[in-house]
């Protein structure tokens, strides 16, 4: 599934031209992403939490050559599945 | 920040629709990438990242509590791996 489906599935449900529709569903992933840019979590109830972690420094190792190196300290962004969508995804087919 | 508060910043955006409108949409984005799960689709959104499902295979589990042995069936998790530029704006965000 990729965007344009989401805005298909808009249009056949809700009856809004694909043009509304897809402007609305960019603005819905860029609203998420400038949200999460700030380090905010967002928690969408029925699906799941996008959280930003801190991630400390630690010393890594390049798998190829055995060499050393500091991985720098960042920013991930995790994604917990709600209940909910782990049990949709152990129902039925 | 929630489904409501995205659902509040998305209406003060577009000022043309109606509130009603926008949470119709929002609910349906969602429902349809968890019925796109579940039937084992794969999503990807470019810029933001990829939603698939992964198979955990069944295990012989235990109860921390009383140590009984239990077992774990088959089970579909949902993995999420974050877009090039979303994980590059986290990194460098602020």
């Amino acid at each position: 599934m990729t965007k344009a489906e989401i805005i298909e599935q808009i249009y056949e449900k809700v009856g809004f031209s694909k043009k509304e529709s897809a402007e609305i569903v960019e603005l819905v992933f860029d609203l998420m992403k400038e949200t999460l840019e700030k380090g905010d979590k967002i928690k969408i109830s029925g699906f799941g939490n996008f959280v930003v972690r801190q991630k400390r420094p630690r010393i890594g190792r390049n798998p190829q050559t055995g060499e050393s190196i500091e991985i720098s300290s960042r920013r991930v962004l995790t994604f917990r599945p709600s209940q909910v969508l782990k049990a949709a995804l152990n129902t039925g087919k | 920040m929630n489904k409501s508060d995205l659902i509040e910043a998305l209406t003060q955006r577009l000022s043309n629709l109606p509130a009603k409108d926008i949470e119709i949409i929002v609910n349906t984005i969602f429902d349809s990438m968890t019925t796109a799960l579940s039937q084992g689709d794969r999503i990807e959104i470019r810029g933001f990242g990829s939603f698939e499902v992964r198979v955990r295979q069944p295990r012989q589990g235990r109860n921390p509590k009383t140590g009984e042995s239990v077992d774990v069936g088959l089970r579909k998790v949902p993995f999420f791996k974050v877009g090039k530029e979303l994980r590059e704006r986290v990194n460098n965000g602020k």
